[in-house]
């Protein structure tokens, strides 16, 4: 069943605020810039069943940056995966929510990411070993792009390339920073776009906010079989909160004084887009 | 385990093991995958490649891709076999085998080949002296280095059949013949090659031909001397390694790899917490690099012959 998508993501980015709102701290940024890929993925392309999340025909999710685990996490409390409460125990001693996501301690994480570069090969090999199955569930998988420095995730992506892998499409989340300042100043991408489809990749470009665009750019890859796929989604790191969209050092906050009120604000806000069903 | 000595020596090369068992195994189960980082001719797997396009994937020169997409391969069921050089297979890609393999529980195979003296004229940018060392920190891994072509097979399919992440350390070369081909193994228990009373050997890979050497020079001086096959270096037989301990004037243990962290760190960390009060010395690498050379030249620079292993019990007696 499709959601209402920008509800949707109105609900993700809002239980990501409140659950970064009562640990104090965390990821805020790069979780808040995958939130409406995210919403098109659960909320309406992806084949899953949150009451039977080993399903063998499920769609699969690798979320190759994974200290955007809070939206993730957000987004499967709010599917049915686990009740929402379960959100406040981000990071607590014992917690099955740790800050990078583990698939063995939380229900509906498919592979365990965080040390950056590896989750894309686990995506490319889950992907591959569907084809030689002739099995029609699909991979989708999200990289960050300053995640692209690691040089691993070239190597997956040639794989991915050389392996015609038309079942799985790989996001780039191009969010323009990474921890210590954006990705030109840092080690710059140039244009990712360009670059994967150098690699061989049919490769889009579209605005990481909007939903359609998103769904459409997803529909556009999976009409063009026969080669890798990839969208890079321009989107703004701490997208859809103004004060942290432009908050300059915005990958891990700790909340305090500013930004505390800021955070709590945008709740507030957010709570009243939800009310309204989605509408601004 | 039912252990049947060879009664001749007729030894093949592992690679020839190694691909003549990859067949048995594509055959017996589907779901089993062989991976390989553009070393397909140099492990002599080509026609098993050939034979099975599908399920024989040349991953190209990307050893961290390879085990991350080998480990995203076993969540969805299918039982990776992968081959590179021991440097490569281990400390190359630490941080892959440790989080997406071991951490996350993906189910592994990991040929290491040509770990120590063995690397040969590829030299000391080819050779690891440390893949034990590293693979026995990593939690939940079972490190494994096979005596010889009958146990490499059987270790091959047996890792085959269990879960977890499995690190097979062998040359690519032949080794002596230890087992008949109709022995079967267990892994955690090592192998009692002979009984002795006066030392004890324990050996690993190549060195066991250099054990079973220096016992026969050393009993013609009047020593009694215990070989034992310590095959599985991780998780390491306790009990047997307590019990062939007592009474021995010398411990000796002898392994192609660092004097730090494998076979030797392994059995002296038992002694030491059973208070044994036994002499040990251990045959190994110590603490340096590789070097180019033939392999038999770099065994001797490396202290790993058999005269080394009598030198080390006669110092200690």
């Amino acid at each position: 069943m499709s959601e209402n998508l920008p509800l949707f993501s109105a609900q993700i980015r809002l239980e990501t605020c409140k659950m970064l709102a009562h640990r104090g701290f965390g990821h805020l940024g790069g979780a808040l810039s995958i939130v409406e890929t995210l919403s098109v993925l659960f909320g309406e392309k992806m084949n899953i069943d949150p009451k039977n999340p080993n399903w063998d025909q499920r769609d699969y999710f690798v979320l190759s940056k994974g200290h955007a685990g809070p939206s993730y996490y957000s987004t499967l409390a709010l599917k049915g995966y686990f009740p929402t409460e379960v959100l406040y125990t981000l990071n607590e001693n014992g917690t099955n929510l740790p800050s990078h996501p583990d698939r063995l301690k939380t229900i509906g994480v498919d592979t365990t990411t965080g040390s950056l570069g590896q989750g894309i090969s686990l995506a490319v090999g889950i992907a591959k070993a569907l084809k030689l199955d002739n099995k029609p569930n699909k991979v989708y998988s999200i990289v960050g792009d300053g995640e692209c420095n690691e040089g691993q995730v070239w190597e997956a992506f040639q794989f991915a390339a050389h392996q015609k892998l038309d079942n799985l499409i790989v996001f780039i989340d191009e969010n323009h920073k990474q921890l210590d300042g954006l990705t030109v100043d840092v080690s710059n991408p140039f244009d990712l776009r360009a670059k994967m489809e150098a690699f061989g990749f049919y490769a889009l470009r579209v605005d990481g906010s909007i939903e359609k665009a998103i769904s459409e750019a997803i529909d556009d890859c999976f009409a063009h079989q026969g080669q890798a796929l990839c969208i890079v989604l321009d989107t703004i790191k701490g997208q859809g909160v103004e004060f942290f969209e432009k908050l300059v050092d915005n990958h891990h906050i700790r909340f305090a004084a500013d930004s505390k009120s800021e955070l709590d604000k945008a709740i507030v806000e957010l709570e009243e887009v939800v009310s309204k069903g989605g509408a601004v | 385990m039912a252990i049947v000595f060879a009664k001749e020596q007729k030894p093949i090369e592992m690679r020839a093991v190694y691909q003549n068992t990859l067949f048995e195994i594509l055959r017996d189960n589907p779901q089993v995958v062989v991976m390989d980082a553009d070393l397909v001719g140099a492990s002599g797997t080509a026609k098993v490649f050939k034979e099975f396009p599908d399920r024989c994937i040349n991953m190209g020169i990307s050893e961290a891709n390879m085990i991350g997409a080998a480990a995203g391969m076993s969540l969805v069921g299918k039982v990776p076999i992968i081959h590179t050089f021991a440097p490569f297979a281990t400390r190359r890609v630490y941080d892959q085998l440790y989080l997406s393999g071991a951490y996350q529980k993906a189910n592994l195979r990991i040929y290491g080949s040509d770990p120590g003296f063995t690397s040969g004229h590829n030299g000391g940018t080819h050779t690891s002296v440390e893949d034990l060392a590293l693979m026995r920190v990593m939690p939940t891994a079972t490190v494994l280095a096979p005596a010889d072509a009958t146990q490499f097979a059987w270790l091959l399919k047996e890792t085959s059949k269990n879960y977890g992440i499995f690190y097979i350390r062998a040359s690519r070369k032949g080794l002596r013949d230890i087992y008949d081909s109709s022995s079967t193994f267990e892994i955690g228990k090592g192998v009692v090659l002979s009984e002795g009373s006066d030392v004890v050997i324990f050996a690993i890979g190549e060195m066991i031909a250099e054990a079973l050497n220096a016992k026969a020079e050393l009993e013609k001086v009047g020593l009694s001397v215990a070989v034992v096959d310590m095959f599985t270096v991780k998780p390491i037989d306790v009990d047997l390694v307590k019990k062939m301990i007592v009474g021995k004037k010398v411990v000796v243990t002898a392994e192609n790899h660092s004097k730090i962290g494998g076979l030797g760190s392994a059995v002296a960390e038992i002694m030491s917490e059973e208070g044994s009060g036994v002499k040990l010395r251990r045959v190994a690498i110590n603490d340096r690099f590789g070097e180019v050379g033939l392999p038999n030249y770099l065994q001797k620079t490396y202290g790993l012959t058999a005269d080394d292993i009598i030198n080390a019990v006669k110092e200690a007696l």
